[in-house]
């Protein structure tokens, strides 16, 4: 079995369980690691849209 | 006078100075089997949620690196992003020993998006890595 993504899609998976790890490891309360663990995925899918616009300015 | 002096700050440079943490059974084993098998060093500890989570996490990482056709890396001497591939693919533990035992991740790559899944594989072990420094912390009574 292969599997091939999207970048998109494998960016995406990317974060997500980069973000839970970061979550977990990264404070002590379970509160704050959820938050953190958010503030995380939203920075790495943040950064997928923002490099995404920059590489099709760059394009033109 | 510089005796005095000395002898005066003495004290207060031990009391400066930190503990060294204890060494226990759960703080070798813990990061030993955490290493093994992610997230297990925190289920030793009874830390359920977080040992799933992050075993989920770090195994689908695994898995989903080697069905993109992911590169794993041999032990090597030779260019250093090789070696570097090769201690981020490490990392990983049991995965890596299962992945070279069964021969994985040593196929001709025939898509765009295998460099994704070598990727995947090299960070799923440094995320191990991460999560057995926790699973000490948590065995010394660093963290909750």
């Amino acid at each position: 079995m292969i599997l091939a993504p999207s970048h998109f899609t494998a960016a995406l998976l990317f974060s997500l369980f980069a973000s839970v790890v970061f979550g977990i490891t990264q404070r002590s309360t379970s509160r704050e690691q959820i938050r953190y663990g958010l503030y995380c995925f939203a920075m790495f899918a943040g950064g997928v849209f923002l490099a995404g616009w920059v590489m099709w300015i760059l394009r033109r | 006078m510089a005796d005095s002096l000395t002898n005066k700050k003495a004290p207060a440079a031990e009391e400066a100075k930190p503990s060294a943490p204890p060494v226990t059974v759960m703080s070798v084993l813990a990061p030993a089997i955490g290493w093994l098998i992610p997230g297990a060093g925190h289920l030793i500890q009874k830390r359920w949620i977080r040992g799933l989570l992050l075993m989920a996490s770090i195994v689908t990482m695994f898995v989903l690196g080697l069905l993109m056709q992911g590169h794993v890396y041999q032990p090597n001497g030779g260019d250093i992003l090789d070696i570097l591939g090769f201690v981020g693919d490490v990392g990983a533990g049991g995965l890596y020993i299962a992945a070279q035992a069964m021969n994985w991740g040593q196929g001709a790559i025939s898509h765009a998006t295998a460099d994704y899944g070598t990727k995947y594989l090299i960070v799923a072990g440094l995320l191990n890595f991460i999560s057995v420094a926790d699973a000490y912390h948590i065995a010394i009574g660093k963290k909750p």
